[in-house]
């Protein structure tokens, strides 16, 4: 059963949490994951395919450029749930 | 500049202990940090050696859960000895284009190449980490280190085996000595304790097989020796030049006099039965340190433990020091650490600092029967160093024919 928009942040702020120590409360929608999380290319990558891994979807590489905001990742996710 | 170098900070982490003095002090009281591996890949590949001495203390408990995601686990306790050292010095005000970083590795980050590999087998290309290069490459505990420190005068990675941070430090000098760098963060790591590398020394052996006795299975010098005890650590020390130091009130641990290397060119493995590589580095050295033989009161050995190397390195101190070796205190402090590889020499810098400092030498353990072979003065238990200025050296050889040896005088 696809998971509901606020269940995908919350996984996803415990995947950043994992990743980079940033508290889960300062992972929000708004958030840039470059100019206000500062988490580098690197981290990205790790947090995409965990992401991958918990939500059970596919993020080709190509579409992790266009992920600029947490909540741009949350609606991509939600979405590729199907 | 022509001046003096000093040390002003010690920090490590070892069999022995999670810091510099919890080592230092279960070294005196003649512990082994040696004991049977109870992960359950030793009887997963069926190893035929089952015992090492691994790190009294996890980094994992140390470092944050990020810093250790982002560092092998040899990079992990580079940092831990080199924040100690860092801290132990005052964490000194110095302009970063003029602090440096020498800091070696024997093998690098094998742990992350082998798991990495794994995780490609199992799990295909996209779940390999992309932190993977940076993790693996042998210079990544020397870039850890620079990074935490903000060291911007040059951060660079001797890798020569087991001698590889005996010769960080020598390194260290030539750097102190350029004028150009008035810090240097110097020493060696390794966290080699995988089945690969177990198996792979194994297959040479040079691996004591003591499975039924693990703490007595380092005995250099011990007739009964049967090769050397794979341990993990890392060490790690603030030199500096003593005009840097003196200016900023620094505590002085000893001076860092001399530092050379030279090679064999005999045996990929073997050492020079002869000795004659190992004897010109102590040569120089000494030399270096404007120092005659007499002065020499104490040597922390390489003393690995295995049959052939004790001898050859014996030889080659016969060759330099002639009757004035039996006035030698002689330590060898793998007995109790076992053999931390390329984090070896610079524990072993440590502790031949503490023994001048503290005019003590560290005891050697397990040896029960002296090989006629090898008469040499070794002290097994903690022995009062003379007083006035000594000297005292300490050395590392690694497989290619390395051969590093640092010189340290007390300080007053």
């Amino acid at each position: 059963m696809a998971l509901s928009q606020s269940e995908v942040l919350a996984g996803l702020a415990e995947i950043v949490n994992d990743e980079t120590g940033i508290a889960t409360e300062a992972v929000q929608l708004d958030k840039s994951f470059t100019d206000d999380l500062d988490i580098d290319s690197i981290s990205m990558m790790t947090i995409v395919v965990n992401a991958e891994d918990k939500f059970g979807v596919k993020i080709p590489d190509e579409e992790v450029k266009n992920l600029i905001t947490v909540g741009d990742a949350v609606n991509f996710i939600t979405a590729a749930q199907g | 500049m022509s001046g003096k170098i000093v040390v002003t900070g010690v920090g490590a982490t070892t069999p022995l202990g999670g810091d510099v003095q919890s080592t230092w002090r279960a070294l005196l009281a003649g512990e082994s940090g040696i004991s049977t591996l109870e992960q359950e890949w030793v009887a997963r590949y069926e190893l035929p050696v089952t015992f090492a001495g691994q790190a009294k203390v996890a980094a994992s408990t140390v470092l944050t859960p990020q810093e250790a995601k982002r560092l092998d686990p040899s990079s992990q306790f580079a940092l831990i000895a080199a924040r100690e050292a860092w801290a132990d010095a005052g964490s000194p005000e110095v302009a970063p284009e003029r602090l440096a970083v020498e800091y070696a590795t024997g093998i690098g980050g094998v742990w992350t190449l082998l798991d990495a590999f794994e995780t490609l087998k199992e799990r295909g290309p996209r779940r390999v980490l992309p932190m993977t290069v940076p993790m693996l490459m042998p210079n990544g505990p020397a870039a850890a280190i620079g990074m935490d420190i903000a060291a911007r005068g040059g951060v660079r990675t001797a890798v020569s085996a087991c001698a590889s941070s005996t010769e960080a430090v020598a390194n260290a000098i030539t750097r102190l000595q350029s004028g150009d760098i008035d810090i240097v963060v110097a020493g060696g790591c390794e966290a080699g304790i995988h089945p690969l590398p177990i198996a792979a020394f194994a297959a040479m052996h040079a691996l004591s097989r003591n499975n039924d006795n693990p703490a007595a299975a380092s005995r250099p010098y011990d007739i009964a020796r049967d090769g050397f005890v794979m341990g993990e650590g890392a060490g790690a020390l603030v030199l500096e030049t003593e005009e840097h130091a003196l200016a900023r009130g620094a505590k002085i641990y000893a001076e860092l006099v001399g530092g050379s290397v030279t090679s064999d060119a005999h045996h990929i493995t073997a050492p020079d039965p002869e000795g004659t590589g190992a004897a010109r580095a102590v040569i120089a050295a000494l030399k270096q340190a404007n120092a005659k033989i007499e002065d020499v009161v104490h040597i922390n050995a390489h003393a690995t433990s295995t049959p052939v190397g004790d001898i050859a390195e014996y030889t080659a101190l016969r060759r330099v020091f002639g009757d004035h070796l039996d006035n030698i205190a002689i330590s060898a402090t793998k007995s109790s650490t076992g053999h931390l590889l390329g984090g070896a020499g610079a524990i072993e810098a440590i502790f031949t600092v503490l023994a001048l400092k503290e005019r003590i030498a560290p005891p050697t353990i397990n040896l029960d029967s002296q090989d006629p072979e090898i008469p040499l003065d070794v002290v097994t238990s903690p022995r009062k160093l003379p007083d006035g200025p000594i000297l005292a050296i300490s050395n590392s050889f690694g497989f290619g024919g390395h051969n590093a040896v640092i010189a340290f005088r007390s300080y007053n």
